[in-house]
């Protein structure tokens, strides 16, 4: 295969054949050896479908290389099908030329049937163009652990691991790190340490000696260029749960995170409840209401309030978010999208609750959006959703998706150093004679934030809640005049974020042209690798990437309007187009993917070329991303 | 504390808003009594409510307050308890906010045993949206939306909490304030949830609908107030008791002057005599009143506490905890 900028991997199995596990290995020796990477997880709904059909299969993918890497790849060049149901999914999706590795071992009558082949695709001739190469890989994993006294089953289990060992030497990745990690994994039990080595061992002195009809070339990878500093590969909720608890330690309090579990919000769940020691505190409430309910509670007493689901969730939580504004309450709400409407598509990513973020509660009830553009901007949003709450004094909604969720790349470690703390808004002293049960309503002037006055403050007890209240007094009032106040501040509060946040840049390209390309969420990597390839090939075009949704950027519009033209392609079927006509009254062209998969960039390219029909392409540096094998 | 407090320090200058002669004016004055009484400071007492008559309570308590969203309040004061269980904290419902819309959230925060202080005030009837029926409005309730009279099978506010697991339990009617006072004393001395039925009258809507038991001429054979350790016996001069037969496991109503060695005595950890009492309807039966169940156990964010590996409290470094797995260093 030779030396190469980049490489997309794909590793599909069953459910239960350790194929994320084996994926997630992969890439953690690739980030030791410097590579640039960017990971998707395919997981069917099922938790064991049945065993080699095509709808069970799970799939671990990795875009890995020089970089800068932002997706997961279009189009794999290298497949290892664990079944013939592996092989039906993904043949599809393959590079030209791609290297299909085969476990021999599972093509058998009764698998190749389960997955739709009449007749095995080996010798139908449907696999010419690719090279293939044939292993018995559930063989050779029974042979190397042999001598150990396991069943079969838990003999059959080690395959990944022998897979592994096998694509560590094709891609010239030292063992080390995954012995060492096989050593912890296992250490409740030595006997699976021993075989799992024994396997990983086996499948890499395989490749390095065996004589093949199509030997595994080498591939060298060029390592990426990244700044100097620290780092480790991380997930989207990964780095999510780490954001959270470094608001708490920024603000100074205590973190509660309230939650009910669902699908692909749970992982925040279990990265959050293994940071106790930051502060962190886990409630699984009973449902999705009283989990909102919970975390504005939490809040109330003074801790951080954060609530989190996906979009059927959030949906009953909707009532309580207008509490926790009309009490003005900070509260943190996380959203991680997955496909719709109703129960939709749980294991697969859109970007589909824009408008439920921005607009979805009885009444004009406005509430601040963010959203992260990759994995690691899950840190930075977190910090800044937890500042914006307690500066302003209303919940903020994080709009991440299953993909952001689950997929990895390499994070800079940030310097804590850096971050200013999150203030607390203090009430004033109270002078003698005052009137205590107000102080918690005297706003201030710019960010309309009320001070956070928690139960347990001696001299100023007063009252909350969901009726309207007087401006200054927080009494209840029905007064016609007083509810035009009220709407009219709140209204002013959440469009008095945008001053206090940073403006809106170009993300690639000049702030002004013919084209931009503005996206927001997870979209940020197939856009800017698609708006990257066609400016290396001359094409004028940029793109705006946008983290604040609600409200945007103060100078959002301006920047805009330097544009002839404006696509937005979306996980949706146009939410922010919408938005952006709504607001600024342009025209825009909306390109819209609600397939369940991110972006494929060559899909983007080629949307982005048909808005630039008159442009010459003058290719100044043209970069080689996809020559096949 | 540097002077005694009063029941008028847990006033506030907000005009009491429900109609005239409704129960709940009642219950007020009695939690102000009571809180006065036994030295709560108005500063650490949080009244938490959801939506409905009752639930109008925090506006006119002295106190921290939050009128939340309907049925929602013990999920709210379950998460202010966990921020801070040094606060009292009483949740202000209703049979439609508590057992209707918000069955869920009182049924978990039951089973949790979250230190809570629920008082449930039970009119049968739904008063704030103009009288249509309740979930514990009897048979044949004629409402705006039972014109021909109500069908559903009403549910016993005591049974759904004692099915749910809690562990205090007392019922007590709303103007009868020397039996409704000691109650409230014991609910404020509870650590866990202590679940509190408040028999109270709408005037306007389900007058008199807990006559059977609280009109003057039936107080006396119609309530029996339970005590721990004392024989459950009511009517005039404890004329009537309670026995159990055993063969039919029921309570049986008998006279105490011949059946004096069998009459039950209250025992009040008992979750099987809890479900008899609780269970017992007028007119064959009188209603029990008082302590009917109470059992000590550890309280949920007593629990969660001391669960927590840290206790809650920060112990590292947020910086330490990015930097100590699998980094890489490119120079």
């Amino acid at each position: 295969m030779g030396e190469r900028e980049s490489i997309v991997l794909r590793i599909a199995g069953d459910s239960g054949d350790g194929v994320q596990l084996m994926g997630s290995q992969f890439v953690a020796s690739s980030a030791y050896a410097g590579s640039d990477f960017t990971t998707f997880q395919d997981f069917p709904a099922e938790i064991r479908a049945p065993l080699g059909s095509t709808f069970g299969v799970s799939a671990y993918q990795v875009n890995l290389g020089a970089g800068p890497i932002t997706t997961s790849g279009d189009d794999p060049q290298v497949l290892v099908a664990f079944n013939p149901a592996a092989l039906k999914v993904s043949r599809p999706l393959l590079a030209e030329g791609a290297l299909i590795i085969i476990n021999t071992n599972s093509f058998t009558r009764r698998n190749l049937a389960k997955a739709g082949f009449e007749k095995d695709p080996r010798e139908t001739g449907e696999l010419d163009g690719y090279r293939v190469l044939e292993v018995e890989i559930s063989q050779r994993t029974l042979e190397a652990v042999a001598d150990l006294d396991l069943t079969k089953t838990s003999a059959g289990r080690c395959k990944n691991f022998w897979a592994l060992g096998l694509l560590l030497w094709m891609f010239d990745r030292e063992l080390t790190p995954i012995e060492g990690y096989i050593a912890g994994k296992f250490k409740k039990n030595k006997l699976l340490v021993k075989a799992n080595l024994a396997a990983l061992r086996a499948g890499n002195a395989y490749a390095e000696t065996a004589e093949l009809s199509a030997p595994p070339q080498r591939v060298e990878l060029q390592a990426a260029d990244f700044a100097p500093g620290q780092y480790r590969g991380a997930t989207g909720s990964e780095v999510l749960a780490l954001g959270l608890a470094a608001a708490g330690e920024l603000a100074d309090r205590r973190l509660l995170f309230c939650s009910y579990p669902i699908t692909p919000a749970s992982s925040l769940l279990h990265h959050l409840v293994r940071l106790s020691q930051l502060g962190v505190g886990i409630f699984q409430a009973e449902d999705e209401i009283a989990a909102a309910c919970a975390a504005i509670g939490a809040s109330y007493g003074g801790a951080i309030g954060v609530t989190s689901s996906s979009g059927p969730g959030i949906a009953l939580k909707t009532e309580a978010i207008g509490l926790a504004v009309s009490a003005e309450i900070p509260l943190v709400v996380i959203n991680s999208q997955r496909g719709g409407p109703a129960t939709g598509l749980p294991t697969k990513t859109e970007q589909s609750d824009l408008y439920q973020a921005v607009f979805g509660r009885n009444a004009d009830t406005p509430v601040p959006v963010l959203a992260p553009a990759s994995p690691s901007d899950c840190f930075e949003v977190a910090i800044e959703a937890v500042r914006v709450a307690l500066r302003h004094m209303t919940p903020v909604i994080i709009l991440t998706d299953g993909y952001l969720t689950n997929a990895a790349e390499p994070w800079a470690l940030p310097d804590m150093g850096d971050y200013a703390p999150i203030e607390c808004n203090q009430p004033p002293l109270l002078t003698a004679g005052a009137d205590g049960e107000s102080i918690a309503f005297q706003r201030d002037p710019v960010s309309f934030g009320r001070p956070w006055v928690v139960p347990g403050t001696p001299e100023l007890m007063h009252r909350l809640g969901g009726l309207e209240t007087n401006i200054e007094t927080g009494h209840l009032s029905n007064n016609a005049e007083n509810h035009q106040h009220m709407s009219q501040m709140r209204a002013d509060k959440v469009a008095s974020v945008a001053k206090f946040l940073a403006p809106q840049k170009v993300a690639l390209g000049p702030d002004q042209g013919e084209l931009g390309v503005v996206g927001w969420g997870s979209t940020y990597g197939p856009i800017y690798q698609a708006v990257r390839r066609l400016r290396d090939t001359g094409y004028p075009v940029s793109h705006v990437h946008i983290r604040q949704l609600n409200p945007f950027p103060e100078n959002l519009e301006s920047l805009l309007a330097g544009f002839d033209r404006l696509l937005i392609p979306e996980m949706n079927m146009g939410q922010l187009s919408t938005l952006i006509r709504a607001r600024f009254g342009f025209e825009v062209v909306p390109l819209n993917n609600v397939t369940g998969q991110p972006f494929r960039v060559a899909d983007l390219v080629d949307a982005i070329r048909a808005q630039l029909p008159q442009s010459s392409s003058e290719p100044d540096t043209p970069t080689p991303r996809e020559a096949s094998l | 504390m540097s002077a005694e407090l009063t029941f008028k320090d847990f006033e506030t200058s907000q005009e009491v808003r429900w109609c005239p002669g409704c129960g709940d004016y009642a219950i007020l004055k009695s939690v102000q009594r009571t809180l006065a009484e036994v030295g709560a400071k108005p500063e650490s007492t949080v009244f938490i409510s959801g939506i409905g008559c009752s639930s109008r309570f925090p506006y006119y308590m002295n106190a921290y307050g939050f009128h939340t969203i309907h049925g929602r309040a013990p999920a709210v004061a379950t998460g202010l308890k966990l921020a801070n269980p040094g606060l009292d904290v009483w949740v202000v419902t209703g049979d439609g906010d508590g057992l209707s819309i918000g069955g869920n959230h009182m049924l978990h925060t039951l089973r949790r045993n979250v230190g809570l202080k629920v008082l449930l005030f039970n009119n049968e009837i739904y008063g704030l949206t103009k009288g249509q029926y309740s979930p514990t409005s009897r048979p044949g309730t004629r409402s705006p939306t039972t014109p021909l009279g109500s069908t559903d099978t009403p549910l016993s506010a005591g049974l759904f909490a004692l099915g749910a697991g809690a562990r205090f339990i007392a019922r007590a009617v709303d103007t009868d304030k020397t039996r409704l006072e000691p109650v409230l004393k014991a609910v404020h001395a509870y650590n866990g949830t202590a679940f509190v039925e408040l028999f109270q009258n709408c005037i306007v809507y389900n007058d008199q609908i807990f006559g059977s038991f609280t009109d003057k001429t039936k107080t006396v054979d119609g309530q029996l107030h339970v005590q721990h350790g004392a024989p459950l016996v009511f009517g005039e001069g404890g004329s009537k008791g309670l026995r159990f037969v055993q063969q039919r496991m029921q309570l049986e109503v008998v006279d105490t002057e011949n059946h004096a060695d069998e009459i039950l005595q209250h025992d009040e950890t008992s979750p099987v005599l809890a479900q008899l009492l609780l269970g017992m309807q007028t007119p064959e039966f009188p209603m029990a009143l008082g302590v009917i169940h109470r059992r000590s156990e550890q309280s949920f964010e007593d629990k969660f506490y001391a669960n927590h590996p840290t206790g809650l409290t920060r112990t590292a470094r947020v910086q330490d905890v990015i930097n100590s797995r699998n980094t890489w260093r490119v120079e």
